[in-house]
């Protein structure tokens, strides 16, 4: 156990944590602001990679892969929300459902299980070779640092607007919106679209941060995204109360989620075990909320919350 | 303004739970009404209520708002000629959203929520006067979650929701029901204030017949899933609870030697 070896693997693990925040984010967005749990990002994830990764190949400009990774990823998204509302089928289920069919997806629109890109033949926007000893501008984590920070700020403007309250009363309280003439399906559609689309953009810039998409590249994304969330909040949720501020600890809680991975990997963890210890973490604090109400409850004061 | 024409629903049609809730109601109620409804437990108040709104389809009939056939417009779309507050007051308000963006969302009501702010500066000042005179002191704690209002305050503030933009028809669900005596005293005397002042036609259930003759100038009782009486005018005016309670046993008596004569 070499520390210096750990303190080498650190910048790698913000930079992934970083791109990984941006999925995290469009976890937020279905999971506590639309009061949805989507499995879809599972799948999207890789869909966005794969259309990233295969437009670059055929010679696309790196911002137009972006950007329709995007688009395709709000797709997806679109796919699950008609799932839910306009058949009728329960939000998981609808997310399971198009987590499969998005497999084949990416496996025709990769044509194989995986494509690798190139970094030294292609103009890549990041990678894991521009993390260290490249010049400022172009490091992955300054790069990513600004996405995040663009995405924030668009975010924070739309839940502003009329249309965004919309969307924020849709997942808090849905009978309250449709008496309030707020189409709540056409609301939930569209919230797990921009889920998605965000999903589907930290896929396109993971595929190109580890040189090659892959059909597995999603597996367990739910539950990355569900810790960064968990993590974001039981660190910064007491101190961060504003939205933008809510959705920059929520890729805070992303990135320490990988340095403490880095760490973990450092101490020599079987790494097989990885995915059962993440599933673990997560399980225990989604019951933190849980066992505080039903063990721990204050009484509530006479004439209180009801 | 409000037209029901033989308006039937059966729930869980086809299961051993089946209930027929509305059994081929009729109703017309006119501008600047305020109809009180009572009625036993699973009487159809509540059903009769949500069939307006829309919360589901009905089986059968139609519904009229102002002449206009809404039997088939989504919930969501006859919002705009309704204003509902519900029995339960965690129901009618977004517990995770503050007083003013609970009642900017109230005010676009009806309205295409396009891309602009969704609470213009000028609207705060509005509110504010709105919320000095349900004097609750909720004028000074606009930008407080509204999930930590008491019940009582939440159903004030529902109550000014659903009238910000003046609905056609005001649909009243037990609103006061799960308050406490006081608590309802004041809800409902909020109420009369505000429905008298912007004339607005009103349809109210309550359990109390106290309230139900207090209020109001029309009241109709339901039972099984049929109004079985509709007093008003003068004779609403003069209505005690012993009179009700007379009426009741002579048209549920009445019903009973109906079902004896079929039966027997």
């Amino acid at each position: 156990m070499n520390i210096a070896s750990l303190i080498n693997a650190l910048p790698g693990a913000a930079a992934q944590g970083l791109i990984w925040g941006i999925m995290a984010i469009g976890v937020y967005i279905t999971f506590r602001v639309l009061d949805i749990a989507d499995l879809t990002v599972d799948g999207s994830l890789c869909t966005g990679g794969a259309v990233c990764i295969m437009m670059m190949q055929a010679g696309y400009n790196v911002w137009i892969a972006l950007l329709c990774a995007t688009l395709v990823g709000m797709l997806t998204g679109m796919a699950t929300g008609l799932f839910h509302t306009f058949m009728g089928i329960p939000a998981i289920l609808s997310g399971i459902l198009t987590q499969l069919g998005l497999y084949s997806i990416n496996l025709k629109i990769m044509g194989k299980s995986n494509q690798a890109i190139n970094v030294d033949k292609y103009d890549l926007l990041v990678s894991l070779r521009y993390v260290k000893g490249v010049a400022f501008y172009k490091n992955t984590i300054l790069i990513v640092a600004v996405i995040i920070a663009i995405v924030i700020a668009i975010l924070y403007w739309f839940f502003g607007t009329e249309l965004g309250c919309s969307l924020r009363a849709t997942g808090c309280n849905g009978n309250m919106a449709r008496a309030q003439g707020i189409n709540t399906n056409f609301n939930r559609v569209l919230g797990l679209m921009i889920s998605n689309g965000l999903v589907a953009l930290s896929g396109a810039l993971l595929g190109q941060y580890q040189g090659f998409a892959d059909i597995n590249m999603g597996r367990g994304a739910i539950v990355i995204g569900l810790a960064a969330v968990i993590i974001g909040e039981a660190i910064f949720g007491k101190i961060f109360r504003n939205f933008a501020l809510t959705l920059l600890a929520v890729a805070f809680g992303s990135i320490i989620y990988y340095l403490v991975l880095q760490v973990v990997i450092w101490l020599g963890i079987d790494t097989d075990l990885l995915k059962l210890l993440s599933a673990l973490v997560v399980a225990v604090f989604l019951a933190i909320p849980y066992w505080q109400g039903k063990y721990f409850s204050k009484p509530v004061k006479k004439g209180g919350n009801r | 303004m409000l037209e029901l024409k033989n308006i039937s629903k059966t729930f869980n049609p086809g299961t051993v739970n089946e209930k027929l809730a509305l059994n081929d109601v009729s109703l017309t109620i006119g501008d600047g009404e305020f109809v009180t409804v009572i009625g036993g437990n699973g009487a159809g108040k509540s059903t009769m209520l949500n069939a307006i709104a829309g919360v589901w389809p009905v089986d059968e009939g139609q519904i009229l708002i102002d002449g206009q056939d809404v039997t088939k417009l989504p919930e969501y779309k006859r919002a705009s000629y309704l204003g509902r507050v519900f029995q339960d007051p965690m129901t009618g308000t977004a517990a995770a959203m503050n007083i003013e963006e609970n009642l900017a969302l109230a005010l676009r009501r009806g309205q295409k929520r396009t891309l602009r702010k969704g609470i213009k500066a000028s609207e705060r000042e509005v509110y504010r006067e709105l919320l000095a005179g349900l004097g609750l002191g909720l004028e000074d704690r606009m930008t407080s979650k509204v999930g930590l209002l008491s019940g009582g305050q939440r159903q004030a503030l529902t109550l000014l929701m659903a009238t910000l933009r003046k609905p056609k028809l005001l649909l009243l669900d037990e609103h006061t029901a799960a308050l406490d005596p006081k608590t309802a005293a004041k809800v409902l005397e909020t109420t009369e204030t505000i429905v008298s002042r912007d004339h607005l036609t009103t349809l109210m259930i309550t359990h109390n017949m106290r309230d139900a003759i207090a209020h109001g100038n029309r009241l109709i009782m339901m039972m099984e899933g049929e109004i079985i009486l509709d007093i008003r005018g003068e004779e609403k005016k003069g209505l005690s609870v012993t009179d009700l309670l007379s009426r009741f046993e002579q048209v549920s008596g009445k019903e009973f030697a109906n079902d004896k004569a079929i039966l027997g």
